[in-house]
């Protein structure tokens, strides 16, 4: 099952089960979606359920988050999360505050998705990652899934849940095909808000990382296998909240522990992580933390430049050797 | 009572009620493009200049002969009283016309009233209007043999292009979409340097920063498109506002789309240029799509001329398809803005002939017989080559040479283009600031060392 058709089949079988969940967007409708997310939806649940909107980013979300105020379970898509910028005031300050100003009289159960961080051939304006963003935010659960039955469970579990989430998807990821348990098929499928998962064990180094960094930090596990280290990758799936305990004992076993994501490095979730096995698990450390993340740049366009700005699995190999005491240090090499 | 007489009472009004208040802090002074003016000299300059406008009152005509238990005295100005109760239309009695000038067979309409243009303008209005088209067609197909990411054509939309471009002058500046090729290609930019950009190779001027078709060129006053829509809108507004500072004979035209219209940046730009009182003119071309949205779902106002009034910015609404209309429009434009320090709103009407770009197939959600029809009966390019050819100023035999010739630079040109190398790997981390602090010089280093060790893993075509 690829994570497009994940994606649309949580999408239809929310809308199914509850008739105030409703999707809204530019282009999710008639085109059924810019990356076809939402094919069928319109046919199946009309136009009332499955809004085209005008190009107004902040409108559309303001107006979402009024319909969650009052009853109905929102999900709005940007057709990037970078155009999401035109509406993070709502985002921030009237979707992630309400409840507690409020004192929990006006909840807001909403879901914003679409494709996050870079895609391919596409500039700085479309290639952000806003994972630390908002995952910085209090009242906001941020969630990236990997997989199929990530985006599946995930999904239905943002649907589901009462308060407002951003939900982070990949373009490059869309197409790809994951095996998917039968139990994960089930409409009734659900994932926890809040957990990671242990992709692969391992006991000599942890790598963390979400979105397709999973992928690559699985093939950079391979590649390390084949070398005598055994790495235990973890899927973040959920940034807000962080599953902090399943990154500790992970690191408590290992020693050792790589972070990587697309996103620029400072003040990024890798620091975030950084911190939190400093705090807790700090004696358990051989090693410097490593923090693998995109260039501190804006995205450049040109293919060879785009390629050295975002991480590659082989950055990942390297800086597990070097954790390892495997490789000679860059710097003391310098 | 008269028109000027009004005016010239509700102007002595507001400099006898603000006599002391400048139009702007003073802090802002300091801002001040040239650091050595004399403050208090421009300042006063400045003032008078904003002082004398009496836009604001005109615009809201004032009621004094109106008996004051029939008007609402307020802040804003007086309003007429009326024991009726009616609602305002939400649409106008009358959809506002369509200004036109060549109809659909390229001749003059009787009595119509337009600016003339020389045969020289004209041939090279034409000229670039081929080009254009030439150029959509070869970068098109250089996108599909997998030569560039991206392109989206002009397709249907030259005669905006290039007749609004004509129409302005290099010191006037320009903040664009994207659908705007053709207004750097009258300002001299040159088949190789649009195929440069295109490929992001080492002389684009963006150095491979963005994609395909976001051009600029600060030499020719065209700043880069951005790709967050309606963006442009208030940043043209803020450089109107500039312009206006410095006193400076020269506009600010920024151009968007139909769908850009209902960015909330397209209102506050309107919004701020009425009471910035700023030189600029907002062009929008309403090609009746904004990706597979059409109009009806975009807006309910009648078009986007229709919301100048709302703001108090003076509009009209112009065939898309006739250069012609469209040259006289904007050459009016240009002279009110600048002369009385004003917003001006065009409405272009056409039709998004292409499809929204290569990622799109627009036959999808849209009748090929439509788009075929304005491909053929509503081409502007025909349509003014039949004027200039009634004119006596051109011929089947330079129509061919012209096509041939352009076709061969193109081609030319991307072939050139594919070759010249790729940016360095210091342009990944230059520009980010304008001087590169330590913590992006120290990243250099390290990748530059990093791909010196491990070549094989990184790409052959990055030069360090
Ligand atoms: C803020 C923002 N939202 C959405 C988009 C995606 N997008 C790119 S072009 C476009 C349609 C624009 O239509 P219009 O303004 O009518 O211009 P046209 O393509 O017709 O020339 C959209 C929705 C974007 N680039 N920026
Ligand atoms: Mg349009």
């Amino acid at each position: 099952m690829t994570v497009r058709d994940a994606l649309n089949s949580a999408l239809d079988e929310e809308m199914s089960a509850d008739p105030k969940v409703f999707l809204m967007g530019e282009e999710v409708g008639e085109y059924q979606g810019a990356y076809k997310i939402s094919k069928g939806l319109l046919e199946k649940y009309g136009p009332e359920r499955v809004l085209d909107t005008p190009i107004t980013e902040a409108g559309f979300t303001g107006i979402g988050v009024g319909a969650a105020y009052y009853g109905l379970r929102p999900i709005v898509e940007f057709m990037t999360f970078n155009f999401s910028m035109q509406a993070i005031d709502h985002i921030i300050n009237s979707a992630a505050k309400s409840n507690y100003m409020s004192a929990g009289q006006i909840s807001v159960p909403i879901v914003f998705r679409g494709p996050n961080g870079a895609a391919a051939g596409v500039g700085a304006q479309h290639s952000q990652c806003y994972a630390a963003w908002y995952a910085t935010c209090p009242g906001l659960k941020v969630l990236c899934p990997y997989s199929s039955e990530d985006a599946r469970g995930l999904l239905k579990a943002a649907i589901r849940d009462p308060d407002p989430v951003v939900f982070l998807e990949n373009e490059l990821l869309y197409g790809e095909s994951f095996p998917v348990s039968a139990e994960s098929l089930d409409s009734s499928f659900c994932l926890p808000i809040g957990k990671a998962k242990i992709e692969r064990e391992g006991k000599d180094v942890t790598i963390t990382a979400f979105s397709k960094m999973v992928g690559y930090a699985l093939k950079a596990a391979e590649i390390l296998a084949k070398e005598g280290i055994s790495a235990e990758v973890i899927n973040l799936r959920s940034i807000r909240p962080l599953d902090r305990s399943t990154i500790n004992a992970s690191v408590r076993k290992t020693n050792r522990l790589i972070t990587v994501e697309e996103g620029f490095p400072q003040h990024g979730v890798g620091a975030e992580i950084c911190t939190s096995v400093i705090e807790e698990s700090f004696g358990y450390l051989d090693a410097p933390v490593e923090r693998i993340a995109g260039a501190d740049v804006p995205m450049p366009y040109a293919a060879n430049l785009e390629r050295m700005a975002v991480p590659q699995v082989e950055d990942i190999v390297r800086a597990a050797k070097r954790a390892c005491y495997r490789s000679v240090p860059l710097a003391a090499a310098a | 009572m008269g028109l000027p007489s009004m005016i010239k009472q509700s102007s002595c009004l507001s400099s006898l009620t603000h006599p002391q208040k400048p139009p702007f802090p003073a802090r802002n002074a300091q801002n001040f493009r040239d650091p050595d003016a004399n403050f208090r000299m421009t300042a006063t300059l400045f003032s008078a200049r904003r002082f004398k406008s009496v836009k604001a009152e005109k615009q809201l005509c004032p009621l004094d002969n109106v008996d004051h238990n029939q008007v609402l005295d307020l802040p804003g100005g007086k309003v007429v009283l009326t024991p009726e109760m009616r609602f305002i239309s939400e649409s106008p009695v009358e959809r506002a016309q369509c200004y036109r000038v060549l109809d659909n067979d390229g001749q003059l309409i009787m009595c119509s009233n337009f600016k003339k243009v020389s045969e020289e303008i004209a041939v090279k209005m034409y000229t670039d209007m081929v080009t254009l088209q030439t150029m959509d067609a070869v970068f098109y197909e250089a996108q599909r043999q997998g030569r560039i990411s991206f392109y989206a054509t002009t397709i249907g939309e030259e005669a905006i292009n290039i007749a609004s471009a004509a129409a302005l002058t290099t010191d006037d500046l320009v903040f664009p979409q994207y659908r705007e090729p053709g207004v750097l290609l009258w300002r001299g930019f040159t088949l190789q340097e649009f195929a440069n950009q295109c490929f992001g190779n080492k002389a684009d001027y963006g150095k491979g920063r963005q994609m395909p078709i976001h051009y600029g060129s600060s030499k020719l006053n065209y700043f880069t498109v951005s790709a967050t829509i309606a963006t442009q809108l208030p940043h043209a507004v803020g450089a109107a506002y500039s312009l206006k500072m410095d006193r400076r004979n020269a506009c600010v035209i920024t151009y968007f789309g139909d769908g850009g219209s209902s960015e909330g940046d397209f209102h506050a730009a309107l919004n701020f240029s009425a009471v910035m009182e700023v030189p600029v003119i907002f062009f929008c071309r309403n090609n009746g799509w904004a990706i597979s949205t059409p109009t009806s779902d975009q807006f309910r106002s009648d078009g986007v001329v229709g919301r100048g009034r709302g703001y108090g910015v003076r509009s009209i609404r112009v065939d898309g398809n006739d250069a012609l209309a469209i040259y006289s429009a904007v050459h009016a434009a240009r002279e009110m803005a600048i002369s009385e320090c004003r917003p001006i709103l065009i409405e272009a009407l056409t039709y998004r002939v292409g499809h929204h770009s290569t990622s799109d197939d627009s036959t999808k959600y849209r009748p090929v017989d439509e788009i075929e029809w304005w491909r053929s009966a509503r081409d502007p390019v025909a349509r003014f080559r039949k004027w200039i050819e009634s004119n006596g100023w051109w011929c089947s035999e330079a129509e061919s040479e012209l096509r041939n010739n352009v076709r061969e630079q193109l081609l030319h040109a991307i072939q050139v283009a594919e070759k010249v190398e790729k940016p360095p790997l210091a342009e990944l981390f230059m520009d980010v600031y304008d001087v590169p602090p330590s913590n992006l010089c120290e990243q250099e280093k390290l990748l530059g060392e990093t791909v010196r060790r491990n070549p094989q893993y990184y790409p052959s075509d990055v030069s360090l």
